[in-house]
């Protein structure tokens, strides 16, 4: 059952569409133009839900972002929770249904696209009211780049929500007059549905747009539904407005409870009537308007409450002469009504003879809180306005003025001239000079008659049924409860009841508690700071934020040139920073654990190779590179022959070792550094950083070359003949190729650098190729290969291969705690130098501790059983209650084909004197028996090393 | 999102540099001349003032240069920017 409360005439609606929309499951219809709260007022539904904590009955309380109860949620045509109504564009097919509190978020991706813009402007106006309008036109007259952002759906601000009248004419008027001049203005950006939510140093600002929400079903899909426009202005104009708050009372919180200025809006904008029987209460003359103009429009109007004893003296008389009683001194003691208000209880301030007046709504406003959020997010400081019970800003910042009713003007005329001043002095600031005065339009508005009063609350009635933040239902006791029990700062007010900590954000409480508290403490609110308002001003969806860097494109992916072959071959993939690594090549009906089984044997017993081009590969040059390389590892580096490579161990000042790798002099002035394929930048980085600030007199230059060559480990006994028969001019024997040297030659008619480096301990050459002819060397490999089984080998096997030998992995192995004295790397150690980074830290009492953490191998008793990597390592042969000792913990455990058992790396206090003994490594909520080793577990000799 | 005047390339946004620290932290000539307080304190200790402060950044995704300023931490305005080696200019 609906009733119409659409008037029949005005407002900006289409009165010629017709919109079916469902909310809580009723089909109801709308106009084009509505938002589906002006939609259900004109079908005469308030309730939209229930309340969070009381489940009390709540309704549309306002017309705009300031909205606290009326909360929905969005069914299709894609769901999406905590919209308010009062902002959500109504569109056909919309089906919405109101919330208690909480939304919920869809189940399924997102299909709508979002992204984001850049725009660089001179001067940026917020909000296109008649404020924002003067100053932006102001600005645009003067040349200078104009950005106007307006959070509606069309410009006018306020000027929508009235019939105030310009120059004798409609107001649309000169709305229309100036929108017409910014959009044939060259230079003049203007977007509408677009919020400025966040307000930040250096004139940036972002704003949100909402593109195609109010389209719904007809949405083109390869339109961004939002975009987040990231602003940059030599100078801002703040003319955002203000929102009324409401005055507290018993039972201030029924459906059918608006605020005034919402109730005018509803009617202008909409041409929706809130109500058949309008009761109004006021402590400031704004709300006589709404008085007035509702009645105007045929509406019961019996009384108008005013807390103030003396009223204003023309807008009584009109008042009178609509039949509208008047009765000064006169609040709102309590309400009556369970779904919708039925009754209002009404009595003299301060006590006396009390009435009840039927109705089914009531208007009431406590005056206007200036939007200042924007201005404060700048850090801009906040003044209360004793006069009008508000803050407004306190000070100018230098590049950010406010304008308008956001700066506690409330007059309309005054606004306008604000507008054009702001325009003025901006420009003027931004480097302009501003153009001829504009004319300021003479506006037909009653002036203010009566000073305002300021009343946050009625006092005497049933305080835990008074709401001062209505979305998280907090009453005036619960404010009470926070002073009472000591709290004095509004920010801890604030947390201890949760006011203003709500979707809403307080926009119609956070003045209202403000106040309460300074009455409870008997403290002069001007002399108590304001909570601090902090970005968004209104809620920005995550998808908004996140725009097109979401899914692939969240992330770069690096991928290697044989990235190809590897994904042809059915390789897993693992991710190593943004690289993309062969993890294992899996064969028909293998898991990984067989799969890496089967590669390790091939690499001990046969040949196998891997793409390692990942490796971080930097290029250092300069007649210095060899005195700063000695600087840099923790080895002797200039004393590397040309021809040689020697691997290096990196320490932080820290003696923290944070990077390893191998260093192979070209010439004497000419080193290639290999890196870790996660620290490759880091390393670049801190070579840069020493050479730039602390040792600028070094003649070196370094280069990221890691994609520069496809990098080619070929692994095993057979890797000599596989290379042999590729290079027939390269002598391969151990005699002319040695261990830790490089050479040049060509392999499959390709130029290459091959090195004699082993990270497996088996005889290995690692070729590198230019990256353009990866592809050839690798397919030629394989085929050479072929008659020895040659076996591909992803980065698993690498582990494997490594851990039996005891190489560490940076990152894996240590932590950012450990030294290369712990890694039991002391042989890496220079002692001939007399100093490089870290040197001075390995001396320091706490490097020198015992009982410092090493790594060691573990060898659990049951050999089939495989450790956690992260396992703790205690003493007990059992769990026992905490607090337990904790001695170390594991960090690389793997099956080990070569040695046909499960082996884990560790680091162990004390862990070189502990070899031998046995441990315990925790594992699930069971213990293992482990034993501690060295951490050589494959080849003890090196043996194999050259074939 | 604030405007970093960097002294190679000029204003750019903050996402494009990474910090450093305190600037004018020498590297000490001789480490082991250092008793373990004065290396820990070279290690581990900076100033943190509320107010200006030299400080090391570095246009990481510009230019890849390293620079001082002079920033103030109460309201992270850049006072002065300035190339390593030079003297911190004197702000207000």
């Amino acid at each position: 059952m609906t009733a119409d409360f659409r008037l029949p005439a005005g407002g900006r609606i289409d009165r010629d569409s017709a919109l079916r929309f469902s909310f809580n499951g009723r089909s109801l219809a709308g106009r084009t133009g509505d938002t589906l709260a002006s939609a259900l007022l004109a079908n005469g539904v308030h309730q939209t839900g229930t309340s969070i904590k009381y489940g009390r009955p709540r309704g549309i309380m306002a017309a705009g972002v300031e909205e606290p109860n009326a909360l929905v949620q969005i069914a299709e045509p894609f769901t999406e929770p905590m919209l308010t109504a009062t902002t959500v564009e109504l569109y056909d097919g919309l089906v919405a249904d109101g919330l208690s509190g909480y939304g919920v978020l869809a189940a399924e991706p997102d299909p709508s696209r979002y992204d984001a813009k850049h725009a660089h402007c001179d001067v940026l106006v917020v909000g296109a009211g008649p404020a924002g309008l003067a100053a932006a036109l102001t600005a645009a007259r003067s040349g200078a780049r104009v950005v106007l952002v307006d959070d509606q759906s069309e410009p006018g601000g306020s000027l929508l929500g009235t019939d105030d009248n310009l120059d004798g004419r409609s107001s649309d008027v000169w709305v229309r007059d100036v929108i017409t001049e910014l959009d044939t203005t060259p230079g003049v950006l203007r977007l509408d549905r677009t919020t400025a939510f966040g307000a930040y140093q250096d004139g940036f600002v972002l704003a949100l747009q909402r593109r195609t929400d109010h389209l719904g079903f007809d949405a083109p899909s390869h339109v961004s539904r939002h975009r987040i426009w990231r602003i940059r202005a030599k100078q801002t104009v703040i003319a955002t407005g203000a929102h009324e708050r409401p005055i507290v009372f018993a039972d201030n919180d029924r459906p059918g409870i608006l605020l005034a200025g919402a109730a005018r809006t509803y009617l202008h904008r909409y041409g929706v009537q809130v109500g058949r029987r309008l009761a109004v209460f006021t402590a400031n003359d704004s709300a006589y308007l709404a008085a007035i103009e509702l009645a105007e429009a045929g509406i019961d109007v019996p009384v108008l409450l005013d807390a103030r004893q003396e009223v204003p003296p023309g807008l009584s008389a009109e008042c009178a002469a609509r039949g509208i009683e008047v009765h000064p001194g006169h609040v709102v003691t309590g309400t009556e009504g369970h779904d919708r208000l039925t009754d209002v209880h009404i009595g003299p301030f301060g006590g006396g003879q009390a009435d009840t007046v039927g109705c089914d709504t009531l208007l009431v406003s406590g005056g206007w809180n200036p939007a200042v959020h924007l201005f404060s997010q700048l850090g801009g400081t906040l003044r209360y306005a004793p006069e009008t019970g508000a803050y407004v800003p306190g000070e100018s910042l230098a590049s950010a003025r406010v304008a308008g009713s956001a700066a506690g003007t409330f007059e309309l005329t005054t606004c306008v001239e604000q507008g054009i001043d702001a325009g003025r002095a901006a420009v003027t600031a931004a480097g302009f000079t501003p153009a001829a005065e504009a004319r300021v339009p003479v506006a037909d508005v009653r002036a203010e008659e009566t000073a305002a009063a300021v009343l946050w609350r009625v006092p005497g009635g049933a305080d835990d049924r008074a709401f001062v933040d209505l979305q998280r239902d907090v009453t005036v006791s619960e404010v009470e409860r926070a002073t009472g029990a000591g709290l004095e700062s509004l920010e801890h007010v604030k947390r201890y009841t949760t006011i203003g900590t709500a979707h809403d954000q307080g926009k119609t409480s956070g003045t209202v508690a403000a106040g309460l508290v300074a009455e409870q403490l008997g403290a002069n609110l001007a002399e108590r700071r304001p909570t601090t308002f902090r970005p968004p001003y209104t809620s920005v969806p995550f998808a908004a934020l996140g725009g097109r860097d979401r899914g692939e494109l969240y992330d770069p992916i690096r991928v290697t040139a044989l990235h190809d072959w590897h994904v042809a071959q059915g390789a897993e993939f693992e991710d190593v920073g943004q690289w993309k690594r062969a993890r294992h090549y899996p064969r028909q009906g293998e898991d990984m654990h067989t799969a890496v089984l089967r590669e390790c044997r091939a690499a001990r017993e046969g040949v196998a190779l891997m793409d390692a081009s990942t490796l971080g590969k930097i290029d250092l040059q300069g007649p210095d590179a060899a005195e700063l390389l000695d600087m840099l590892y923790t080895n002797m580096m200039s004393t590397l022959k040309v021809g040689r490579i020697r691997y290096g161990v990196m320490c932080g000042i820290d003696g923290m070792v944070i990077d390893d790798g191998t260093v192979i002099r070209l010439a004497d002035d000419h080193f290639l550094l290999t890196t870790t394929t996660g620290n490759a930048a880091m390393v670049l980085d801190w070579i840069e950083e020493w050479l730039q600030t602390e040792w600028p007199h070094l003649r070196v230059f370094a280069t990221s070359v890691t994609e520069h060559w496809v990098t080619v480990p070929l692994v095993g006994p057979k890797s000599r003949d596989v290379l042999a028969a590729l290079a027939p001019e390269l002598d391969v024997s151990n005699d002319a190729f040695g261990f830790m040297t490089w050479q040049d030659a060509t392999v499959a008619g390709i130029p290459a650098r091959i090195c004699r480096i082993s990270f497996s301990g088996e005889l290995a050459y690692e070729i590198n190729v230019n990256a353009w002819c990866g592809l050839a060397l690798w397919e030629a490999l394989i085929e050479a290969g072929e008659p020895y089984g040659i076996t591909p080998y992803g980065t698993e096997t690498m582990h494997v291969l490594r851990a039996e030998k005891g190489y560490p992995i940076v990152g894996q192995d240590t932590d950012g705690t450990v030294t290369p004295q712990d890694l039991g790397m002391s042989w890496a150690v220079s002692k001939k130098k007399t100093d490089f980074i870290g040197k001075r830290s390995f001396s320091r009492a706490e490097n020198l501790r015992p009982d410092r953490k090493q790594l060691v191998g573990l060898l659990p008793a049951d050999p089939s059983v495989l450790l956690p990597e992260g396992g703790q390592i205690i003493e007990h042969d059992h769990l026992p209650e905490p607090p337990v000792r904790m001695l170390g913990h594991v960090t690389s455990s793997y099956d080990s084909a070569a040695l046909g058992r499960t082996f884990a790396l560790a680091v162990l206090r004390s862990g070189r004197d502990r070899i031998g003994e046995k441990l315990y490594v925790t594992k699930d909520d069971e213990v293992v028996a482990v034993t501690v080793t060295d951490t050589v577990l494959y080849d003890k000799e090196g043996a194999r090393r050259d074939g | 999102m604030q405007l970093i005047p960097c002294p190679w390339c000029g204003p750019r946004e903050e996402v494009e540099f990474h910090y450093g620290g305190q600037a004018h932290v020498d590297y000490p000539a001789e480490p082991a001349a250092l008793s373990d307080e004065e290396w820990a304190k070279f290690v581990f200790f900076r100033d943190n003032p509320r107010g200006p402060f030299a400080e090391r950044w570095s246009h990481a995704a510009g230019c890849r240069r390293w620079f001082n300023a002079v920033r103030d931490t109460r309201s992270y305005e850049l006072l002065a920017v300035y190339r390593p080696g030079q003297e911190r200019p004197v702000t207000t």
